[in-house]
C-alpha cells in the first residue's frame, strides 16, 4: 500500500508477486546495496590501535553484530539513512539494507512490542529509545512482557532483546533529553542493565548483550559519546555483568558508571595530590550487581561512596549503600557515601551545571567523613 | 497508487452476516459478497463451539466452587473465538487475551495446561511454541504489538505465517492498539486483528469507549481494509476471517475485523454485572445465540440429525469430565523453580535468595515432621496404655 509517499529510504523494486507495494519499512526484498563484507570495518583495523569513540565502538559493534548473525535486525526512529540522532548507526542502512536496518513508525511501546514478537520468532532485535525520557511510553511493555516472558513460560520463549538507551545529562539538553532512569530498569526482575564508559568497554558489552539471551537495557552515557581511546577492534574486555577496577587505591573505592567514571578518575587525581588514594571501580553492569569485585575492594578501603547522576531518593546509590552495608558492615570505617543528583528533576541546560556531581563534590564528601 | 492495491473503504453500517437469527442464511447486501461456508465445515465449527461452551461452563462452576482463582468467561462469544482459531493453518500465532481460553482449547492445549494459568500454578501453563500460541495476555492491548512484530519477522524470513490477534472493545482505546494497526500497515504485516465486541469492558459499554459508528471503522485511517461483522454468527466470522488470513498470508497486508457479540457471564467470577446492566439486554442477546443460529441451520439443512447432536453432546461431556478430573489432582509446584526461568544465566543474588527459601522450606518440613512424629509416639503411648 502506498498511501505514503515514496521516500529515498524504499528500496527500488520492493513489491511483491502480486504487483502490490509491499510498504515502507523492514522489507523481506533482497537489499539493492551489496553488503559490506562480515566484520569489515573491525577486521580492518585488526592489526593497530586506533583512536574511537564511544560512538564509533558502538557503531562497529552494531555493524560486526549485523554481519555475523543474519537474525540480528535494528530499528527505531530515525536509525535509518540518518544513522539516528547520535549517529550510532550510521551507514548500517544503506550497507545491510531495509530489511536489517530501518526506521520504525514514531512509537517506542510499538518499537518495544513488535520487537518481542520479532524475538519470539527467532530474531535478535536491537532497537534504539532516542532518549532516556522517551523511552517511558515503552515502559508497560518493558516491564510487563519483556522482563517476564522467560519466567511466565518457564524459559520456553526468550527475549534476547537489545534496548539501546542514550542517557543522562551534560550536553545541554533541553528538558526530557537528559534522564538517568536507570534505577527503574534495575528494579525490574529479568532485566540485565548495563552501561559502557569507555570505547574498549562500549564493543565489548554491545557485542555481549546482543548475543545474550535476555533482554538487555544498555545506558549510553551520551556526554560521553565522543570520548576517543586507542582501541584494536574487535576487542573483547571483561565479561559486562562483572565491574572492573580502574585505578587501584588504599584509602577509599569509589563507584561510578557511565558518565560518573570520569568524574570518580577526575576526583582520583585531585585526591592523590592530596596524599588521597582513592580506589575507581567502573560497575559497568547495574544488575546483576556484582558484590564479589566491589566487596574484596571494600574490604581493602574500608571506604566507599557511590557517584551517579539520577537523584539520590530510591536512586540506585541506595542499593549500592545498602548492600554494601549489609555484607561489609565490619569491614567499613565509615558510612556509605551517595554523591548524586539532587532529588528535583533535571535542570534546564543553564543550571545542570549545578546538578551534576563533579570531582570537587565527590571529594568535599569524602572530607565529611571523619579519618 | 496502482489499481491491485486493496483501497479501504468504510465498513458497511450494518454487520456482515451469513446466517439470520432465525437460521436461514442470508442472502444481498448484508452478505457484502461473502460466501456461506459449506455444510460440513459448518458443522465442524458448530462441534466446537459445543465443545467450547461446555468447556466453559465447566470452567465457570469450578471457579464457584473455589477451585480455580479466576475465570473470564467467553460465554456468548463462541463464534468469534471458534471461527478465529479455525481460520488458522497449524503454523500460524494466534495471540490471546485472558477471555480467549476457549481458543486455546480449540487449537489443542490440553485443560490442564490451560487452568494452571486461572488455577494460579504458573502465570502460564502451556508451550507457546508447541502450539504457536503466545500466553494469554493481560495488559489491555499489548499483545497486538507482539502480534505484528512477529508476522513482520515471519515475513522477513519469507515464511507464509499469518499472525491473529484478539482485542477487546475496551482495549482499543489502548494506545498500544492504535500503534499495532499503524505498525501492521505501515510495514505490511501478515496480521489479522479481531476485535471482539462484547459492549463490555467489565463495567463501561462500548458508549464511553468511542464516538465512531463502529471500530471496524478505523481502518481505513490505517490504510487497511476494515470489517464490521455479526459477532454472533461464525459463518459471517469464520468467511470474513478466512479471507483476512489469505489476504495477509499472500502479502495482502493486515486486516482490522469487528465481530458485534455480547458477554453473557459476568466480567469474570468476582463482578457483579447487575450494578451496571439491565436484565433485559441480556434476554434480548440470548436470542442471539450463536450456538443456537447455528443449530437452527444445520437442522434444517439435514446435517445436524439426532445421533450426530447426540455424539456431540456425549464428546462435550466427555471434555468436561476430563476438566473436572484434570482440576482434582493438587498441582505439583515446586517453590524453587521460582527462582529457575528468571534469567539465562545464574546470579549469585538469586542464588542466595533460592538457598534462604530452600532453607526456610526444610525447616518448615522438620518442624512438621517433629509434630507428626510427637503425634506419633503420643498415640502409639495412648495406644499401649489401653
Ligand atoms: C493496561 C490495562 N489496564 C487495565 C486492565 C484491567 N482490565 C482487565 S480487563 C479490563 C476490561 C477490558 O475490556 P475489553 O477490552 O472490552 O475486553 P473484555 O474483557 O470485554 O473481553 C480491564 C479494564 C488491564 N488488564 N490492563
Ligand atoms: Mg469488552
Amino acid at each position: 500500500m502506498t498511501l505514503v509517499e515514496e521516500t529515498p529510504t524504499k528500496i527500488a523494486g520492493e513489491t511483491d508477486a502480486s504487483g502490490r507495494a509491499s510498504g515502507t519499512g523492514p522489507s523481506a526484498a533482497t537489499p539493492a546495496g551489496t553488503p559490506a563484507a562480515p566484520g569489515a570495518s573491525a577486521v580492518a583495523s585488526a592489526t593497530a590501535p586506533t583512536s574511537v569513540s564511544i560512538a564509533g565502538a558502538l557503531n562497529a559493534a552494531l555493524r560486526d553484530a549485523l554481519a555475523e548473525d543474519p537474525n540480528v535486525v535494528v530499528f527505531g526512529e530515525d536509525v535509518g539513512p540518518l544513522g539516528g540522532v547520535f549517529r550510532i548507526t550510521d551507514a548500517l542502512n544503506a550497507e545491510f539494507g531495509e530489511s536489517r536496518v530501518w526506521d520504525s513508525p514514531l512509537a517506542e511501546s510499538g518499537i518495544v512490542g513488535t520487537a518481542i514478537g520479532m524475538a519470539m520468532y527467532g530474531l535478535r532485535p536491537v532497537v534504539e529509545m532516542q532518549f532516556d525520557a522517551f523511552s517511558y511510553p515503552a515502559f508497560e511493555q518493558i516491564t510487563s512482557h519483556l522482563a517476564k516472558m522467560r519466567n511466565r513460560t518457564k524459559g520456553r520463549v526468550t527475549l534476547p532483546i537489545v534496548i539501546r538507551i542514550p542517557y543522562a545529562g551534560g550536553i545541554g539538553g533541553v528538558e526530557h533529553h537528559s534522564d538517568s532512569s536507570e534505577a527503574y530498569w534495575t528494579h525490574t526482575p529479568g532485566l540485565t542493565v548495563v552501561t559502557p564508559s569507555n570505547p574498549a568497554d562500549a564493543y565489548s558489552m554491545l557485542r555481549e548483550a546482543i548475543a545474550s539471551d535476555d533482554p538487555v537495557i544498555f545506558l549510553e552515557p551520551k556526554s560521553r559519546y565522543w570520548a576517543k581511546d586507542a582501541v584494536t577492534l574487535p576487542v573483547q574486555t571483561a565479561p559486562m555483568t562483572r565491574a572492573v577496577c580502574l585505578r587501584e587505591g588504599s584509602d577509599v573505592t569509589l563507584l561510578a558508571y557511565g558518565s560518573t567514571v570520569k568524574t570518580a578518575l577526575h576526583a582520583a587525581e585531585l585526591g592523590a595530590a592530596e596524599g588521597l588514594s582513592i580506589e575507581v571501580i567502573d560497575l559497568r553492569s547495574l544488575s546483576p550487581f556484582d558484590d564479589e569485585t566491589v566487596g574484596a575492594s571494600v574490604r581493602k578501603t574500608s571506604r566507599a561512596a557511590i557517584i551517579h547522576e539520577a537523584a539520590q531518593f530510591g536512586g540506585y546509590g541506595a542499593e549500592v549503600a545498602a548492600r554494601v552495608t549489609e555484607r561489609q558492615f565490619f569491614h567499613l570505617a565509615a558510612p556509605v557515601l551517595r554523591i548524586t543528583g539532587f532529588d528535583i528533576p533535571f535542570p534546564a541546560p543553564k543550571l545542570e551545571e549545578h546538578y551534576l556531581p563533579t570531582a570537587e563534590r565527590v571529594l568535599a564528601a569524602l572530607d565529611t567523613w571523619e579519618w | 497508487m496502482t489499481d491491485d492495491v486493496v483501497v479501504p473503504t468504510l465498513p458497511t453500517r450494518k454487520p456482515i452476516r451469513l446466517i439470520a437469527e432465525t437460521g436461514r442464511p442470508v442472502k444481498g447486501a448484508q452478505t457484502a459478497g461473502f460466501v456461506l461456508p459449506d455444510t460440513d465445515t459448518l458443522l465442524g465449527l458448530y462441534r466446537q463451539m459445543v465443545l467450547a461452551r461446555r468447556f466453559d461452563a465447566q470452567v465457570t462452576a469450578l471457579t464457584r466452587q473455589g477451585r480455580l482463582a479466576t475465570y473470564p468467561s467467553a460465554l456468548g462469544q463462541e463464534a468469534c473465538e471458534i471461527a478465529a482459531v479455525a481460520a488458522l493453518a497449524p503454523h500460524d500465532w494466534l495471540f490471546p487475551t485472558y477471555r480467549d481460553t476457549i481458543a486455546l482449547l480449540t487449537r489443542g492445549v490440553s485443560p490442564v495446561e490451560i487452568l494452571a494459568f486461572f488455577r494460579g500454578d504458573w502465570h502460564t501453563g502451556f508451550d507457546p511454541r508447541a502450539h504457536h500460541i503466545s500466553p494469554q495476555s493481560t495488559p489491555l492491548a499489548t499483545q497486538a504489538l507482539h502480534a505484528v512484530g512477529l508476522a513482520t519477522a515471519a515475513k522477513l524470513k519469507h515464511d507464509p505465517v499469518v499472525a491473529l490477534t484478539f482485542l477487546g472493545d475496551g482495549s482499543t482505546s489502548e494506545g498500544d492498539a492504535h500503534e499495532a494497526f499503524n505498525f501492521a500497515s505501515v510495514w505490511q504485516a501478515p496480521t489479522v486483528f479481531v476485535i471482539q465486541n462484547n459492549q463490555y469492558a467489565i463495567s463501561v459499554p462500548f458508549s464511553k469507549q468511542s464516538h465512531a459508528r463502529t471500530l471496524a471503522d478505523r481502518a481505513i485511517g490505517y490504510g487497511m481494509p476494515g470489517y464490521f461483522v455479526d459477532g454472533n454468527d461464525v459463518a459471517a466470522m469464520y468467511a470474513v476471517i478466512t479471507a483476512a488470513v489469505e489476504r495477509a498470508r499472500s502479502g495482502g497486508g493486515p486486516t482490522m475485523i469487528e465481530g458485534l457479540t455480547y458477554r453473557m457471564e459476568a466480567h469474570t467470577n468476582s463482578d457483579d454485572p447487575t450494578r451496571y446492566r439491565e436484565k433485559g439486554e441480556v434476554a434480548e442477546w440470548l436470542s442471539r445465540d450463536p450456538v443456537d443460529r447455528l443449530e437452527k441451520y444445520l437442522t434444517a439443512s439435514g446435517v445436524l440429525t439426532s445421533e450426530v447432536r447426540e455424539s456431540i453432546t456425549k464428546g462435550a461431556e466427555v471434555l468436561a469430565a476430563a476438566t473436572r478430573d484434570a482440576m482434582n489432582e493438587p498441582p505439583v509446584l515446586d517453590p524453587l523453580e521460582l527462582f529457575d526461568h528468571v534469567y539465562s544465566a545464574e546470579r549469585p543474588a538469586l542464588l542466595e535468595q533460592r538457598a534462604f527459601l530452600a532453607h526456610e522450606l526444610a525447616q518448615t518440613e522438620s518442624a512438621a515432621g517433629a509434630e507428626a512424629a510427637g503425634r506419633e509416639s503420643a498415640e502409639s503411648e495412648m495406644a499401649g496404655r489401653a
